[in-house]
């Protein structure tokens, strides 16, 4: 060890003189050693991430495949139930979770107890989920219809008979899913707003909902915007809960684009039309993860 | 509670009963799928899952998990090595994870690599890719460097996508440990190398349990690539074995089930021992973004 000359090189750092953190690159010795730590973190992005994604955009740039895949009134169909599931989907998951956060705020023991219970969706993993959901929903002997048979003497419909209300139980079976990961961020936002927010609120005669307009949804309003974004991402990236839950049916006019892609490359041995298929959500997806860079971005600068 | 105080008694009243409506109507919705794999996996019958209209069934039996541990139908032949496959499948991303994420982590935050900015937003990218658009290419990738039907492409998987949110979160936790310290085993003499491990790692020892814990969940319950990827039944993993029982018109109902059941009882009792780091560790990338 060369004590000088690391002394030497831990003395000089620049600091910012307001956040006293240091700043500016590291010296040359510093820097094949920063090389090396990340080596295997880009090895793996570039071998297993950017390498399949740049042969899925050579084999999706022929423009034949998208003219076949618009020429199928199919393809249209299955992207009405994507961007239905990832709008109401995202939505609905979002106001949910934000309100139940506020539920879940309360210090009483119950519902503290009754949080580790609801956290039981998230920690089961998806397919036995799903796997439930079907068979819950299946048919007129599923255990849903069933118990609203016996207990309320009511015949509820054959719920994968039709489109609509297939696309309705693959959305409620991924918010069984999901919803409590997304109640545990609001719940941390909520525990990050500082209490005297709500005194100077109290004291200035606001009630439960003026507190929740006024000042919990001002300060959440970022972080909403960000958690909206990012679910509608990985709603649209979701290939389990059409594929387990209402299996496509009836006659796969429930499926999302997800399932579609890889039903046409591993079903119908048409790799090119499947990522055709996949390709098509960029549509979406690039907007949205523009919109979640720049909140992102924004937030940092306020921070 | 103050904010209560103002409030008139009738107003109280049925805030309570609304809370404990509320409280009861989401243990319902929380509860009811599990409710249900237990009534068709205890059922006696092979393939029932009618609902005869009672809370339990008249004769519950475990037939059905005996069968699956003693691998007594045909489709559950290889349960036990399924299982040790998802295990190793699980251990094996987790450790992986961990590792080059807090090494990748240390190199950003720490050691101040100079296009971290850069690196950090092609993370968040790698959110926005559909796991169903890289699935084709990935599959064709893995035929030609021959490693289908191994277990290593389904690692190399899962790897990368429990990376780019672990890099995320272990960034953000290492904001609150102090550059002095780092700066103090420097002056002692210490390389990069040594202050990562005896600084960084002890240090990010919460973050790392959570983001491991992340990573074994993830490669527990995802299911497309190792369903795309894996064509053996000795190299299934427990997942692909539960997705067979689809394809069949005449399944045993029931032991699949009971497979189902098996299958999560391990990432449950994961989540819970755990929870207190998950919900920290995990919750912090969201919050911070």
């Amino acid at each position: 060890m060369t004590g000088v000359r690391d002394i030497a090189a831990v003395g000089p750092f620049a600091r910012d003189r307001r956040t006293g953190r240091r700043v500016g690159a590291p010296y040359a010795s510093e820097l094949v050693w920063a090389v090396a730590f990340i080596l295997p973190y880009a090895a793996v992005f570039a071998g297993f991430g950017l390498y399949p994604i740049a042969y899925g955009l050579w084999i999706g740039k022929d423009p034949a495949l998208y003219a076949e895949l618009f020429a199928n009134a199919h393809f249209f169909e299955v992207a009405l139930n994507t961007a239905i599931f990832a709008g109401f989907g995202a939505n609905a998951m979002m106001v949910l979770a934000l309100l139940l956060s506020g539920f879940f705020m309360q210090r009483r023991r119950w519902i503290k107890a009754l949080l580790v219970l609801c956290l039981l969706p998230w920690a089961l993993p998806a397919i036995p989920a799903y796997v439930s959901f079907h068979w819950m929903l299946l048919g007129e002997y599923g255990l849903l219809n069933s118990l609203a048979r016996e207990l309320f003497g009511l015949q509820w419909p054959v719920w994968f008979n039709e489109r609509w209300t297939a696309l309705a139980a693959d959305i409620v079976a991924y918010m069984w899913k999901w919803l409590p990961f997304w109640i545990l961020i609001f719940l941390a936002g909520r525990m990050a707003i500082p209490p005297d927010l709500y005194e100077a609120a109290d004291i200035d005669g606001a009630d439960g909902p003026r507190r929740f307009f006024h000042v919990t949804l001002p300060l959440l309003a970022n972080l909403y915007l960000i958690c909206t974004a990012l679910c509608a991402i990985w709603i649209v990236g979701d290939f389990s809960a059409a594929k387990l839950v209402s299996v496509g049916s009836p006659g796969m006019s429930s499926e999302v684009l997800a399932s579609l892609s890889v039903r046409y490359a591993f079903v119908s041995s048409r790799p090119g039309l499947g990522v055709a298929a996949a390709l098509s959500t960029l549509l979406v997806l690039v907007p949205l993860v523009v919109l979640l860079m720049r909140r992102i971005e924004a937030r940092r600068l306020q921070l | 509670m103050t904010r209560f105080a103002r409030w008139r008694r009738p107003w109280r009243a049925a805030a309570a009963a609304g809370s404990a409506a509320l409280g009861v109507g989401l243990l319902l919705w929380s509860l009811l799928p599990i409710y249900n794999m237990l009534l068709i996996a205890l059922d006696p019958d092979e393939g029932e899952t009618e609902f005869a209209g009672l809370i339990w069934p008249p004769e519950p039996s475990l037939n059905s998990f005996i069968g699956v541990l003693g691998q007594q139908y045909w489709y559950l032949e290889h349960f036990w090595r399924q299982l040790g496959n998802s295990f190793y499948v699980g251990l094996l991303t987790m450790v992986l994870t961990v590792l080059i994420a807090s090494l990748a982590s240390f190199s950003v935050g720490r050691l101040r690599l100079p296009w971290a900015r850069w690196l950090t937003k092609a993370a968040l990218l790698a959110y926005a890719v559909p796991a169903s658009l890289v699935a084709i290419p990935f599959v064709w990738m893995v035929h030609r460097y021959g490693l289908s039907d191994s277990l290593w492409a389904v690692i190399g998987a899962e790897v990368m996508f429990a990376l780019p949110f672990a890099v995320l979160v272990l960034e953000q936790y290492a904001t609150i440990i102090p550059f002095e310290l780092d700066e103090a085993a420097r002056i002692d003499g210490a390389s990069p190398l040594q202050v990562y491990r005896h600084v960084y790692v002890p240090l990010m020892a919460p973050a790392l349990a959570a983001v491991g814990t992340f990573a074994l969940l993830l490669a527990w319950g995802e299911y497309l690539y190792q369903y795309l990827l894996l064509s053996s039944t000795r190299h299934w993993t427990v997942a692909v074995a539960i997705e067979q029982f689809f394809d069949a018109d005449e399944a045993p109902w029931n032991y699949m089930m009971a497979l189902a059941i098996i299958y999560s009882l391990p990432p449950v009792a994961i989540f819970y021992a755990v929870r207190r780091y998950m919900a920290a560790g995990l919750t912090m990338g969201g919050v911070k973004g």
